[in-house]
């Protein structure tokens, strides 16, 4: 608002000064204006910015004042539990009788937080008004207000860039520190060869009843991962492949102008809408279906979810397929017809292997995009974590253990809330890994046609 | 070997040879245009099948079974300090008035237990629904109106058949006394079928009846308004940047590979950065659309830059030049030339990335967004829910009406992702220029 004033005060200024020596002033006066404008506005939201986000900090650090000593000695565990119980009070959530410390620190926290607020706007209005001032003091005739706001505008430019830098950076460090942290607790080889995955006995273990160790061992999770995934592919690249070779080869412009957007379709349905209903039609169907011949399946098996999911990944594979076939030069299309090959020896042996290494690709994006889906896994399959190749068993996945222990309320510091971290690491490192992989697919196999 | 022998042939034999080959040949060309078709058609089945099913189950929910009842509005029970305001209404017994005005069409069943089976037959939310007609039309005070309450989720699936009548009285989720009430109540024409309010008005509810999308829909609005606040203005500068600006060195490569990289991240891990990061380390509440917004913002940046590099790309750099030859500037240039050329194509690749927003799920369990909340948020820092989110609660739910429910609630779902997406070629269509 404050911006909105400086910016008509400074262009008022500046056709002031233009009235008085037409043709002097070097920008145009709505320049001015909006100069006058982005000195209030700028640094009085970086100032609004770093109160928001580091007030929560410097409130924790205070509040360590009020930590009895035995609390301050403990070990980070101790001091975060401290620290919770400070944050129930402040938002007034009550269970029973509190310490006396914690009341009070609570309540300076409260405090604090009122006086922030005051703090901040009066801070916020101050800069703005000052910043504003010192902008518009600085219009004048020769001043060169239109290059000033374009060098500001180019810096902003840059730093909207660097917010993918600074979201790559968030997600690797959000995710590293609390692995390291799981490793501390669980060693990594346990983690990364164990081949049992138990994480509900840690209450147990930790009350001392008895009644079972917590297990970490993320081979389970990974084998019913790919499991699901190799169903999903089973249905989804053949199907794929062979439309998207229809499609760019036999297809007329019509049937492929209603063809692609249909599939397309199949692509833009969200994936809670797949995990509907492969929990509610396609798993009750396989079921009945496999009983019906005699086998003994889950009501969560894994090939409900995987079929679905192999659904979800066919427009997937058929477009990017549907690209690199039509990226293949009619001329060896042409060749191909003109050595008297019929069409579809010239798609096998001439279009195909040229457009292999993009299939691959392909296939790998679409491998990657299934170890990462959730939804489908969460609602149709299973949460036991089998170590089973069958089909039509109950798997657990990556994702959906990572859903199952990070949703609703958490465990301060326990492996088992930091394992989700854990396993997201894996995650990221796998997806990124098979893109990489792709990539490299691609780049070392592509010919190159002029 | 083969060289000599086709050497060999003369070009009559040759030929013969090819004549016999060519049956076979052309067989194998149709059963692989054969196989082509099939994978289109099983394609296209399955997008069928898919919409038929959803369909076939959401559409009755979008009907529930309502009762019609004459209700006494009598001012000493229902306002009995009489200001007709929302305090001192709820002070008065809209349930007694409802359950008489019930008890009264039944023809006044006697005994608890009868009392008891009667009372379940219609909604718990009667009452609320019986204060709010009485606080807009003050001026019925003191009159009997006839009114439509929803049934009881059990009820309404007798009445559409999923419960049988000839099911064991023990077997069943309704007594043999309140299928003869329901007969009582049909005889007097007083069940409808009719369009439910309580879906498109309605908030969370543990009760099917009364369970609506209208908080979901609520919060899914702020959620993609903060999204789209924070991802527009980004992923536009990014792409102007990298297109524009940006010169070909170290930096720049970074930040090209971390978008593409950010692209391929599974939707998941966004949601435990937001966890770990806004909610953990800054310390902002769970379950809030603005904590939701950014975590999409950020996931469907990479759409947004991808999508909005390739439109000022196709920008021709011919009106660069003509624009820097008259004597603008850099930032001129852009401003004023190429970015209302590119603007279509964002907008498109901003209107996908919204659509893929508001499908998404998986990110915004992770930051809490799956609490039961019944009241409709009013900002972006109250906690609400989105529209996927209450799907994916709904799916839990056991009862039958829940399953309608949650169909319907997807119709309205897609329905509105289609109308994006639509939106979104619209604008290719009609607003592309070819160079």
């Amino acid at each position: 608002m404050i911006g909105a004033l400086y910016f008509i005060a400074g262009q008022r200024a500046a056709l002031a000064l233009r009235s008085g020596n037409v043709g002097k002033l070097h920008s145009l006066p709505h320049y001015h204006g909006i100069w006058a404008a982005t000195t209030s506005i700028l640094p009085a939201l970086f100032v609004l910015l770093a109160i928001v986000i580091g007030k929560n900090l410097l409130f924790q650090f205070w509040a360590r004042d009020y930590f009895p000593q035995d609390v301050l000695n403990g070990d980070a565990v101790d001091r975060a539990i401290a620290l919770a119980k400070v944050s129930n009070v402040v938002d007034g959530i009550d269970f029973g009788d509190v310490a006396p410390w914690v009341q009070s620190a609570g309540d300076a926290w409260i405090r604090w937080e009122a006086n922030a607020i005051i703090v901040a706007n009066i801070l916020v209005l101050s800069v703005s008004l000052v910043g504003g001032f010192l902008g518009y003091r600085r219009i004048h005739p020769t001043f060169r207000s239109r290059n000033n706001v374009e060098r500001i505008l180019t810096w902003m430019l840059i730093g909207s860039s660097l917010v993918a830098i600074v979201t790559t950076i968030g997600i690797v460090l959000s995710v590293l520190f609390e692995s390291i942290r799981f490793f501390k607790l669980v060693p990594p080889q346990d983690f990364l060869f164990g081949l049992e995955w138990n994480p509900q006995f840690e209450g147990a273990e930790r009350a001392g009843s008895g009644g079972g160790t917590a297990t970490y061992g993320m081979v389970p999770m990974f084998v019913g991962t790919f499991l699901i995934s190799a169903i999903a592919l089973t249905v989804a690249v053949p199907i794929g492949l062979f439309s998207a070779i229809y499609l760019a080869e036999y297809a007329t412009p019509r049937t492929r102008g209603v063809v692609k957007p249909l599939l397309e379709i199949l692509a833009g349905v969200p994936t809670v809408v797949y995990g509907f209903f492969a929990a509610l039609t396609v798993a009750p169907f396989v079921k009945s279906v496999g009983e019906s011949m005699g086998f003994e399946v889950a009501s969560e098996s894994a090939l409900a979810a995987g079929l679905v999911m192999g659904v979800m990944i066919i427009p997937f594979i058929s477009s990017l397929s549907d690209d690199v076939i039509n990226a293949v030069p009619q001329s060896l299309r042409d060749a191909a017809y003109g050595l008297g090959s019929t069409r579809s020896e010239a798609v096998r042996m001439v279009v195909l292997p040229a457009a292999l290494p993009g299939i691959v690709a392909a296939i790998i994006l679409a491998v990657s995009r299934a170890v990462g889906e959730t939804m489908i896994v969460v609602m149709a399959a299973g949460l036991a974590a089998n170590l089973s190749f069958n089909p039509l068993d109950a798997v657990t996945t990556v994702t959906s253990q990572i859903v199952t222990i990070l949703v609703g309320d958490q465990e301060f510091e326990s492996a088992k809330t930091l394992s989700a971290f854990a396993l997201a690491l894996m995650l990221i490192i796998t997806t990124l890994a098979l893109n990489y992989f792709a990539l490299q697919v691609v780049k070392k196999y592509r010919e190159q046609y002029d | 070997m083969t060289d000599q022998s086709t050497k060999n042939l003369s070009p009559r034999q040759a030929s013969e040879r090819v004549a016999l080959t060519i049956k076979a040949r052309k067989r194998k060309e149709s059963q692989f245009l054969f196989i082509g078709q099939s994978a289109v058609a099983v394609a296209i089945g399955f997008l069928i099948l898919l919409f038929a099913g959803i369909l076939s189950k959401g559409i009755p929910g979008f009907f529930q079974h309502y009762v019609t009842l004459e209700v006494q509005l009598d001012a000493a029970k229902l306002d009995p300090t009489g200001q007709m305001t929302i305090e001192s209404l709820s002070q008065g017994d809209f349930d007694g008035a409802v359950r008489d005005s019930l008890y009264l069409a039944l023809g006044n069943p006697e005994g608890r237990k009868a009392k008891r089976d009667a009372r379940k037959l219609i909604s718990s939310g009667s009452s609320q629904r019986l204060m709010t007609y009485v606080l807009n039309h003050p001026q019925q005070m003191g009159s009997t109106v006839a009114m439509k309450f929803a049934v009881d989720d059990d009820v309404d699936s007798f009445l559409r058949g999923f419960i049988s009548r000839e099911t064991s009285e023990a077997d069943r989720r309704i007594s043999d006394l309140q299928i003869s009430y329901i007969d009582i109540l049909d005889a007097q024409n007083r069940l409808s079928y009719e369009i439910s309010d309580y879906l498109f008005f309605g908030s969370a509810s543990r009760d099917a009846e009364m369970a609506g999308i209208f908080g979901a829909l609520i919060g899914s609005l702020f959620t993609l308004l903060v999204c789209i606040i924070l991802a527009f203005p980004l992923g536009v500068g990014t792409a102007v940047y990298l297109e524009e600006m940006a010169p070909k060195n170290r930096l720049t490569e970074i930040i090209e590979i971390n978008i593409n990289n950010l692209a391929a991240v599974p939707s998941v891990v966004y949601g435990i950065m937001g966890l770990a990061i806004f909610i953990s380390v800054f310390g902002m509440p769970r379950s809030i659309p603005l904590v939701g917004g950014i975590v999409l913002a950020l996931m469907t940046l990479p759409t947004i830059i991808i999508s909005s590099r390739a439109a000022i790309r196709a920008v021709p750099p011919s009106i660069r030049d003509a624009a820097l030859g008259i004597g603008a500037s850099k930032i001129q240039t852009i401003v004023h030339h190429v970015l209302p050329l590119a603007m279509p194509g964002i907008l498109t690749g901003t209107i996908i990335g919204m659509a893929q927003a508001l499908g998404e799920t998986a990110p915004l369990l992770m930051i809490g967004m799956v609490a039961f909340i019944v009241d409709v948020p009013t900002g972006v820092t109250d906690p609400g829910t989105v529209l996927p989110v209450q799907i994916f609660m709904w799916a839990d739910f056991a009862e039958r009406m829940f399953v309608q429910k949650t169909s319907a609630a997807i119709i309205i779902l897609l329905a509105f992702l289609v109308s994006m997406n639509g939106a979104a070629i619209f604008l290719r269509k009609k607003l592309e220029r070819r160079w």
